[in-house]
């Protein structure tokens, strides 16, 4: 219950950062082709799989949590990988996560400007190929968005990291179950302070995004 | 950017550099054993001595045995009598030993709405905050206290219902605060009510006294045990370091660190060893 000394803190916001930019880095190579495609292509059973894609915006974090859990247990069909209580087990939660945040924001950014964008240069003698390049280019900022809103989601997010990190001390604590063990500590002056130093670090990362998403627009 | 992109490279490198599973043990334990900060005074002895890492996973009992139950940790210490025979008699142990025990109090508002403070057994307590229906927060999370706590409204033959009984799926510290600001009662185990006191203004204990001793109840009693998880049916487990750390949790020596823990803060040892002698 004694205050948190310097090199705990940054070790929390190191592992915090890590985590959830690994799993963001997995969402994105992921989801944004998936979610591209999605929004240039139209095909039989879209619906279904738009649907699916939302109700994975939707799912929350702590059941992703159970479910992770449960796979990755040594009693589970990924239990010989041995991740549980892992710093690994908590970037595949959020990396679960934030796939469908990325590709459906992704697909809504790309299907927004399909129609006007695409008909402008082929009218213009563009081939499909270009056509399509030209609309996910058109779409970028709307993607950097949806890159954004998934970082926002697992960086604040407590119960997956919770249930498959096991909050150890020193190797699976984040910033928001440290903000958990303070509080049932009673130990609010120490959680208020954590929980200040989450929404800098989301705000210095959401300022960093933004520049990329600036120089994108610059382009 | 480029800067920051090497500071990601290398947090990444971080989480992905593997922990040599040799040198690590995981310990599935309470809250109670955490927060009370028993753990972080005696285990950097046993790190030393086994030259390993040991990783706490800080829950309810119930979630502990469930965790050594599909072998995901290689030891438990845990307060929870019958699910821990029960643990051996499935097989996941071979054997428990008894660490240590404390004990449970009542603690409750300051005014005592239900006079709780004139009985000596706990389900007489609990009797005359049903029949006054006064503010009760249960842990309700299966831990070790909550199975205590459900034990003792069967003895009362009283079957708590809302709204004057709040059923919370909180860990220990969690409900003491909301007992705190609701002026309810609440069971708790005798080291988390010390080691939080200070922030409790609004609560006394009314059954238990001031130390084991004092306790009117030995139904109140809390007894910890210690379990490694059984290699025969979770062959993923470091029962190597899980057999050392319960013989070094049982020697005299860690057993006296054990007595002596809390001593100089609360003025009475937070937890009494009483380890058989092998």
């Amino acid at each position: 219950m004694s205050g948190l000394p310097g090199p705990d803190l940054l070790e929390i916001v190191a592992l915090t950062l890590g985590v959830s930019g690994a799993a963001l880095c997995i969402a994105t190579l992921a989801g944004v082709p998936l979610g591209a495609v999605l929004g240039l292509v139209h095909f039989r059973g879209q619906r279904l799989v738009t649907l699916a894609l939302y109700t994975g915006m939707g799912l929350p974090p702590v059941v992703v949590g159970l479910f992770t859990y449960l796979a990755l247990s040594r009693s589970g069909v990924l239990g010989s990988l041995d991740w549980l209580f892992t710093p690994r087990a908590m970037v595949a939660a959020q990396a679960v996560i934030a796939f469908p945040l990325v590709a459906g924001l992704t697909m809504s950014a790309v299907a927004a400007v399909e129609k006007p964008v695409r008909q402008q240069v082929i009218a213009l003698g563009a081939s499909r190929w270009q056509a399509a390049l030209t609309v996910l280019l058109e779409a970028r900022i709307g993607v950097t968005a949806a890159i954004v809103a998934a970082f926002g989601g697992i960086i604040s997010e407590v119960g997956a990291v919770m249930l498959v990190g096991g909050n150890i001390e020193g190797e699976t604590r984040v910033l928001t179950t440290a903000i958990v063990v303070y509080t049932r500590q009673g130990d609010f002056a120490m959680a208020m302070a954590l929980g200040l130093t989450l929404i800098v670090v989301t705000f210095v990362a959401n300022v960093l995004l933004l520049q990329l998403q600036g120089r994108l627009r610059d382009r | 950017m480029r800067r920051a992109i090497l500071a990601l490279t290398l947090a990444f490198a971080g989480v992905a550099s593997p922990l040599s599973a040799q040198g690590m043990l995981r310990l599935a334990t309470t809250t109670s054993t955490q927060d009370s900060g028993l753990l972080g005074a005696i285990l950097p002895d046993f790190e030393r001595v086994c030259a390993c890492r040991v990783s706490v996973i800080a829950v309810g009992s119930g979630q502990a045995l469930e965790i050594g139950r599909r072998g995901d940790a290689d030891v438990l210490l845990v307060h929870s009598r019958k699910a821990e025979d029960l643990f051996v008699a499935e097989g996941h142990a071979r054997a428990r030993f008894d660490v240590m025990y404390n004990d449970f109090v009542l603690v409750g508002p300051a005014g005592d709405p239900a006079k709780a403070g004139g009985t000596r057994l706990a389900r007489e307590a609990f009797a005359a905050i049903a029949r006054a229906a006064a503010p009760f927060a249960s842990r309700g999370d299966k831990s070790g206290t909550h199975v205590v706590e459900q034990e003792t409204w069967a003895a009362a033959q009283v079957a708590p219902v809302p709204p004057w009984y709040r059923s919370l799926g909180q860990g220990m510290g969690e409900t003491l605060m909301f007992a705190q600001e609701q002026q309810a009662y609440t069971l708790t185990d005798r080291a988390t009510w010390m080691a939080l006191r200070g922030r409790l203004p609004a609560l006394r204990v009314w059954l238990g006294g001031d130390n084991p001793a004092e306790n009117s109840d030995p139904r109140l009693r809390n007894q910890y045990g210690v379990l490694a998880v059984s290699p025969d049916r979770h062959p993923g487990v470091n029962a190597v370091l899980a057999g050392r750390f319960v013989d070094w949790l049982l020697s005299p020596p860690t057993q006296r660190i054990i007595g002596e823990f809390g001593i100089s803060r609360f003025g009475q040892p937070l937890f009494r060893p009483n380890a058989a002698v092998k």
